[in-house]
């Protein structure tokens, strides 16, 4: 849209109440097994013990997020039951009546207040405090209306948490808020806010290793010798010490009912499910989707050359990408050890480089972008919904630079193009593609004219590989299903759309890399409109 | 940002909206034995794809009139042809003869539904796009705001896409003859619009106008030189296009009539339902339902119809520009809907195609207009528990038009266009006080629509007055309307030469 020029915040507001009125229009649409999950854990929390959470088991879907999730949805609860009562019932498997649907569609779009005020606060504040010497009081408007645009309406969030149902915007926001909060050198406070959201949802851990090496050298480190070597004569144990004890508050206040019930054990074996796959049902776009389908192309060119025997083969091999367990016929097995390892090393580099060369709260964003992709790239068992993690601060950092926005445009598309599967009812392919659309259009569009003068953000071949996600989408959901071989491999489309986009997000990690070593440049002129 | 950007994302809003609601309830889902409009819809593809063309519009046993007989011009026939064509390829079940009645199923909804956007996508939506581009004036913003909010347009999406009904294909066919109109191409425009009146007989609410406009340009060219060639150029279009629509139906005297009989139902009486016009109103307060036989009923009704509509024709006439002539479309339209014969509180749809029209100039009056005509549906909203999206995208609507447009402070006597007006009568209004009266006026009138939305879905009526909310809000609709003809008959009526040229730029 047209961005309006007062500085007033009503135009935040129109966008807020657009983007609400259509989470509140998709209140009808299909929800997937997740909503079972969280009425499951609704109703857990409501009517056990404490000493039960993690222990129940009467649905398959138990509790496995750790203790704060797990006191929201016992607050949550409290409204549930003005709703309908029958929802907090652990024995009422896959109960939904309107009522309930209602309840559990308002949680959502209501707690996602949270994440409209970070935004609110990172796109609007944020530019207030730390900017206003870059950008002339009238230019920082713009930036700040795109960002708004490209985190409020961001696509996977508007699927993942109003469709498929989650409480990821909620996570987001006050992940944004720390974010903000270390922009504005208030390190204790956006440490604090880390640690509560470490303890809502465990998949944070990811970025956890930025956190630290940042505070420890940014916060904890007072002051740099002249020529930027380090001093540790000036290492301040008293900011340490304040660290420690807010972060372990946190996880005492956390973890400690359990400690004292002797529970932790349980509570940790559900919160790390090892037991699951490298990868799951429907891999996410990482390297290990490429690992799985070079080895099944190893395995295929093997029958056909005659080098394998057939009846040799693990036999789930054959039908992969449905079975959890997904057994490796040619390549060596891979063990969550690995993964972890792979894992660390692929972002350590970006570990050493803000301890070297710290570039501020916007290094250590990057930093995060970084470690979030890495662990989506090598981690065991990884959710395709985790590439929001990447997504979403990567916006921050894709307003300000020119090289951050041709990877923005790429990771998004790509990223968001491997959520397709997520929805496959027949009703909601429309809405998808729509949506998609909207986001796509408006992040190219607005990105290229915010960065106008210096011509295009994604070269030639770049471009062509993101325009073959559109016939790669229309084989995998229009051709596809009309040929015979639906029946008898139903799984190509999804192997195709995950290894084509692990392409494009394994680049855009690559490049991240390239734009943390080089360091990014900054465009200091930038057009009002 | 480029304006196809622009344009494109709000075409993308307009879909979005359009098909999150289609996934709510459709009208007379799972009421057997008659079902509702959706039935209907399916019920004309059955008979089209299974009887010859004679059949048609006639009671067989095959085809029983009285359960949802087709009672459209032979556009919609056709159409319901070529979509039961497609619906045989998909699933020939859907439109067996006599078995498939009632058929209901969620590929069914979604095949029925993306017909709907189907026909918007290719007929109502490029109709939009290019009017507000290229015929609306003003800044590149206030052009897409105006194709955002046209397309926002809570009442048709909630009809077509909710309700469920092809209105989209006969007001864009209007649409693109209003814009045929406009760019000069007279042929083409009254070729869009003879369509139009082939595929749904209310478009007669636009016709006068159309036909005034025409008139009028001819005879601006001299009725005895090029106005007469004009003349004849589009009689000769219109004839023929009007015949090749009709051409099955045209050999045999007898088919002729039957169409035109079931298209005009003379004995369904003056009104159905509660419907925001005069007669229902009045129906209150004295009964003339009961109280008239049918033909006074049809008397009075095309009287007063003739005598509402007769200023703003003569005024049209006169003076046919193109200003002239969106104002005259939405006085003709809206004095149809208020005093003729057998009105449908969904041919309020007819009047608020104009009232689009007039976003850009008059957006205060347009968008109030716009609200209170989705309110005016609220009853038949209600019973297709169409409640939600109703709420959510009414919302929608008069926040962002009133955000896009300022329209609150776009209040004063001269905005409203009422300045000739005042100076004729000798009014003199404050400007301040005037504009205060109209925001407290609007804020008023919101407010109590809004009450009585919540009123008539939440509260339980007396068992004395069942219909008491729907009566209710038929007839603040109504009064509402009363005042918007007088309104919108103002601004064309002493619309003075002077001002005319300052528009026209």
């Amino acid at each position: 849209m047209a961005a309006p020029r007062d500085g007033t915040l009503s135009w935040f507001l129109a966008l807020t109440l657009g983007v609400s009125l259509i989470k509140f229009l998709l209140i009808k649409a299909y929800h997937s097994t997740d909503f079972e999950v969280h009425r499951n854990w609704l109703a857990i929390t409501h009517s056990l013990p404490v000493s039960k959470w993690y222990f129940e088991e009467t649905s398959e879907w138990t509790l496995d997020y750790p203790p704060f999730f797990a006191w929201f949805e016992y607050g949550l609860s409290h409204i549930a039951k003005y709703f309908d009562e029958e929802m907090l019932v652990v024995q009422n498997l896959t109960y939904a009546s309107p009522a309930t649907i209602l309840f559990q569609r308002l949680s959502v779009i209501f707690t996602d207040l949270v994440f409209v005020y970070a935004v609110c606060f990172s796109s609007c504040v944020k530019y207030r405090v730390c900017f206003v010497t870059m950008l002339s009081l009238k230019a920082y408007f713009v930036p700040s209306f795109v960002l708004a645009v490209l985190l409020l309406w961001n696509f996977g969030l508007l699927i993942v948490d109003h469709i498929h149902f989650q409480y990821n915007g909620f996570l987001f926001g006050v992940f944004l808020l720390s974010v903000a909060r270390h922009f504005q050198g208030r390190h204790l406070e956006g440490a604090f806010l880390f640690a509560v959201l470490l303890n809502l949802k465990h998949i944070y851990l990811y970025i956890a290793p930025a956190y630290g090496i940042y505070l420890l050298r940014s916060f904890c480190l007072i002051q740099d010798n002249s020529d930027g070597s380090l001093k540790w004569r000036n290492f301040s144990f008293i900011r340490l010490a304040a660290l420690g004890i807010i972060v372990c508050s946190v996880f005492a206040l956390s973890f400690g009912p359990f400690l004292a019930l002797d529970q932790l054990p349980q509570v940790l074996s559900r919160l790390f499910p090892f037991k699951r796959g490298l990868c799951h049902a429907y891999w996410a776009p990482n390297f290990w989707a490429l690992y799985n389908a070079a080895d099944k192309a190893l395995s295929v060119l093997g029958i056909k050359l005659k080098l394998l025997d057939v009846a040799k083969l693990p036999k789930a091999s054959m039908t992969g990408g449905l079975v959890q367990e997904f057994q490796h016929s040619v390549l060596p097995s891979v063990s969550p050890l690995i993964t972890l390892i792979c894992t660390l090393i692929s972002v350590s580099p970006a570990l050493f480089s803000i301890w070297h060369r710290p570039c501020g709260a916007r290094g250590f964003l990057r930093c995060c972008v970084i470690c979030a992709l890495g662990s989506f790239l090598f981690g065991w068992h990884v959710h395709e919904k985790a590439i929001l993690m990447a997504i979403l601060p990567l916006s921050i950092l894709a307003v300000e630079s020119k090289d951050d926005a041709g990877v923005f445009l790429i990771l998004a598309t790509t990223g968001h193009l491997s959520l397709f599967p997520l929805l496959f009812t027949t009703p909601e392919f429309p809405i998808k593609i729509l949506l998609m659309l909207l986001f796509t259009l408006y992040s190219f569009t607005s990105l290229k004219r915010l960065f106008r003068p210096e011509c295009c953000l994604i070269n030639t071949v770049e471009s062509v590989y993101l325009s073959g996600l559109i016939p790669l989408e229309i084989f995998c959901e229009l051709i596809y299903p009309l040929t015979s071989w639906q029946q008898t491999f139903p799984f190509i489309p999804l192997l195709l759309t995950s290894v084509y986009c692990a392409f494009g997000i394994i680049y855009s990690f690559f490049r991240l890399y390239g734009i943390l070593l080089r360091g990014p440049r900054y465009t200091t002129k930038r057009k009002s409109h | 940002m480029e304006t196809w950007a622009v344009a494109s994302i709000c075409v993308l809003l307009g879909l979005t909206a359009r098909w999150t609601v289609s996934l709510n309830s459709y009208s007379g889902a799972s009421k057997a034995p008659m079902f509702g409009d959706y039935e209907a819809q399916r019920h004309w593809q059955e008979v089209t794809f299974n009887l010859p063309v004679r059949q048609w519009y006639f009671n067989t046993t095959d085809n029983d009139l009285k359960y949802w007989g087709l009672d459209y011009p032979p556009l919609t026939a056709f159409h319901s042809l070529l979509c039961a064509h497609i619906a045989n390829l998909i699933n020939p079940d859907w439109i067996e003869l006599h078995k498939s009645r009632g058929y209901e199923s969620p590929a069914h909804k979604f095949f029925m539904r993306a017909t709907v956007i189907f026909a918007d996508v290719l007929i109502y939506i490029p109709a939009v796009v290019v009017y507000c581009l290229y015929l609306a004036q003003g800044s590149s913003k206030t052009k897409s705001s105006a194709l955002l909010c046209i397309l926002l347009y809570p009442g048709l999406i909630l009809i077509d896409n909710g309700h469920f009904q092809y209105n989209s294909v006969s007001l864009g066919l209007a649409l693109w003859g209003v814009l045929g109109l406009g760019c000069g191409h007279d042929l083409l425009g009254s070729l869009a619009f003879t369509l139009a009146l082939s595929y749904k007989q209310m478009e007669l609410y636009h016709a006068l106008p159309f036909f005034w406009y025409l008139l009028g340009k001819c005879g601006k060219l001299g009725l005895t030189g090029k106005g007469l060639i004009l003349l004849v150029k589009i009689s000769l279009t219109v004839l023929v296009s009007f015949a090749l629509c009709w051409l099955p139906f045209l050999f045999d005297p007898q088919q002729t009539l039957q169409v035109i009989h079931r298209l005009f139902p003379m004995a369904r009486g003056l009104f159905e339902d509660k419907v925001a016009n005069v007669w229902c109103s009045l129906n209150i307060l004295v009964k003339i339902k009961t109280l008239l036989s049918v033909d006074t009923q049809i008397y009075l009704s095309f009287g007063t119809t003739l005598l509402a509509v007769l200023p703003s024709s003569i005024k049209l006439l006169m003076k046919p520009t193109f200003w002239q002539f969106r104002l005259a479309l939405m006085n003709s339209s809206l004095a149809f809907f208020l005093f003729s014969f057998q009105v449908h509180e969904k041919s309020i749809l007819l009047a608020a195609l104009p009232a689009c029209l007039l976003l850009n100039e008059l957006p205060l009056m347009s968008v109030w207009f716009l609200h209170t005509s989705t309110f005016s549906m609220l009853p038949l909203l209600l019973k297709d528990n169409l409640f939600q999206p109703y709420i959510i995208t009414s919302l929608g609507f008069i926040v962002f038009s009133l955000y896009l447009f300022s329209a609150v402070d776009r209040s004063s006597v001269d905005d409203l266009r009422l300045g000739p007006c005042c100076r004729l009568t000798g009014t003199n209004f404050l400007w301040f006080s005037f504009s205060t009266v109209v925001k407290l006026q609007f804020a008023l009138s919101v407010l109590t629509m809004a009450g009585l939305s919540f009123m008539s879905a939440a509260l339980e009526p007396p068992a004395k007055l069942p219909d008491l909310f729907p009566v209710l809000v038929s007839a603040c609709a109504c009064v509402h309307f009363l005042g918007f003809l007088l309104y919108f008959n103002l601004v064309q009526l002493t619309e003075s030469p002077r001002s005319d040229k300052k528009k026209i730029n």
